[in-house]
């Protein structure tokens, strides 16, 4: 079975799914991140599906629950990179990756992280109030 | 990616492990290609493959996926008969419900198939197995 | 209907040995109903042409038109009809150039006072249905292929995606949008954002003049689409009786932003990036 390389820069995890996961390699990938983002202490995730041309329910499941975990483990996951064709597969199949944060590139996902983090240090009281209001579920 | 697939006749891909569905993912893009489906139609054939090939795997206990190059004399297609004889649909309308799983999945893959495909038909009944066929034409 | 050998040979024979009034006749007939929109040297090489090719054909032993041996003729005829259709000739007036051929025919037999004209000539007319038949097909075929071109052009003109600000891009959409079309915009604009790396987007849609049902769906998917690739799309020129339709239609806009005119929308995105050195616009998807 394949597994999916994590790397590791500066206080960020970035995955870069390159193959076409069965899903073993999914799960897999979900239980290395958990260990990762413990071991190393990293506080964001990026994952980049940019050469993913397909996101099915699985791994659209496998997304969401990264994120979760990592938002116990007080890490902040990005997917970016999604293709058009497949964002709109994914509305026409009724995922809507539940808390997932998406960004265009891997540039962005990073900026979106660290002002997150920005964010989070200068007010911890004051999260979310000034953001815009959420899609209805 | 698999080359000179023979579009002339169905191609047939067991399902019987994960990388079986991968298998039968990249088939069916081969074909989707060869029939000049456009890219967005590509991606939704595709993700309908994989939804419904690992519902045979998971549910079916495993089958086969047939793969066709279809044309019905105005525009080019794609067909997908997947096959098992697993233990069957007792209640069709309910399975075929967003949201309902059996498997502890979100509940998307038939409901979410059918609506990516431009033809969906189901056969089934409870003991005798599942057959479905979908079908997505070019536009 | 096929033409029996013996047959296929004495029309053959009847083409040749009076291929003067054959073509004579033929030219007159077609010349009368094109009434000079076509000149008469290329009208004789139209018909001398198809001539040759359909004495050709019965010469190898075709005894219909979809016959092996036939090849060429229907490659003659296809391609006489595409270029009518190009030029602008009607159906009638293309499938007559073909159907011209019995009247040729007819007065090249009409001498000929044995029983067996008749029986022939009824046989020779069905030959030459056929291939007014498939003249009028192809004509048909071109037209669609002509259409269809026209419409991707169309398409083409109709649907920019501009950038507008550093990290902006807009569509202005003009015109009716009907399903296909409002199709082939929302996937160039989600293109367009990733090729230019902008995370907000402006839909206006002050030159459309009615939305119903569907094309509002297709916006709607759209904007979530946007979201799942991490961009923001800002609807703006939403008229009045849109608005009307939209609530009246039970359209659910949801959270999307909306804004009266493009102006408004870009300096809300504006506001927005500038917000966003300090404080990051969150897109949490639900």
């Amino acid at each position: 079975m394949e597994r999916v390389p994590i790397l590791k820069i500066g206080d960020i995890l970035l995955v870069s799914i390159q193959v076409d996961m069965s899903d073993q390699t999914a799960v897999a990938l979900q239980e290395d991140l958990a260990e990762r983002i413990v071991a190393t202490g990293c506080h964001g995730v990026i994952i980049d599906i940019t050469a993913l041309d397909i996101v099915d329910s699985f791994v659209g499941r496998m997304l969401s629950t990264i994120a979760s975990i990592s938002r116990v483990l007080d890490a902040e996951t990005v997917v970016v990179g999604m293709r058009p064709a497949v964002a709109i597969t994914l509305v026409e199949l009724g995922l809507s990756l539940n808390g997932i944060r998406t960004a265009l590139n891997v540039e962005r996902g990073m900026e979106l992280i660290a002002a997150e983090r920005d964010h989070d240090r200068h007010d911890e009281f004051d999260d979310g109030s000034d953001v815009e209001p959420t899609a209805s579920p | 990616m698999t080359s000179g697939v023979d579009l002339s006749r169905p191609q047939a891909q067991t399902v019987g492990s994960d990388e079986d569905v991968v298998r039968v993912r990249q088939l069916v893009r081969t074909v989707a290609v060869a029939v000049k489906l456009s890219l967005v139609d590509q991606t939704k054939v595709v993700t309908a493959a994989s939804e419904l090939a690992r519902n045979t795997l998971v549910y079916g206990g495993g089958g086969t996926v047939e793969v066709t190059a279809v044309d019905n004399g105005r525009r080019p297609g794609i067909t997908i008969v997947f096959a098992d004889s697993g233990p069957g649909i007792a209640d069709l309308e309910l399975a075929l419900t967003d949201g309902y799983t059996t498997g502890g999945g979100l509940g998307l893959g038939l409901s979410g198939a059918r609506r990516l495909v431009d033809d969906f038909d189901i056969q089934t009944a409870p003991g005798q197995g599942t057959r479905i066929t979908i079908t997505k034409w070019s536009r | 209907m096929a033409l029996s050998t013996d047959e296929s040979g004495r029309l053959a024979d009847l083409l040749t040995s009076r291929v003067d009034r054959v073509i004579q006749r033929w030219t007159e007939v077609v010349g009368e109903q094109l009434r000079g929109r076509l000149s008469q040297a290329e009208l004789l090489r139209q018909v001398q042409e198809l001539h040759r090719a359909l004495v050709d054909a019965l010469g190898k032993g075709a005894v219909d038109l979809a016959a092996e041996e036939a090849t060429e003729l229907r490659a003659v005829l296809a391609e006489l009809s595409r270029g009518q259709a190009r030029q602008g000739f009607s159906a009638t007036e293309t499938a007559t150039g073909v159907f011209a051929l019995k009247d040729a025919l007819l007065s090249a037999m009409e001498d000929d006072q044995s029983t067996r004209t008749l029986r022939d000539y009824v046989a020779f007319a069905a030959m030459v249905d056929q291939m007014g038949l498939f003249t009028f097909e192809s004509y048909v075929h071109t037209r669609e292929g002509l259409i269809a071109d026209q419409a991707e052009q169309l398409l083409e003109l109709s649907t920019p995606v501009v950038k507008l600000w550093e990290g902006v891009v807009a569509v202005p959409l003009v015109g009716t949008l009907d399903s296909a079309r409002a199709q082939v915009v929302m996937e160039r604009l989600l293109q367009t954002l990733v090729d230019t790396g902008s995370p907000y987007a402006i839909i206006d849609i002050t030159g459309v003049p009615a939305v119903d049902t569907q094309v509002a769906q297709h916006i709607l998917k759209t904007v979530v689409a946007a979201r799942l690739m991490g961009a923001d799309c800002i609807i703006s020129g939403i008229r009045p009786q849109i608005a009307q339709t939209i609530v009246a239609l039970g359209i659910e806009f949801g959270d999307i932003a909306t804004k009266a005119s493009l102006a408004d929308a870009l300096r809300h995105v504006l506001r927005l990036t500038g917000v966003e050195s300090g404080r990051r616009q969150s897109r949490r998807e639900a």
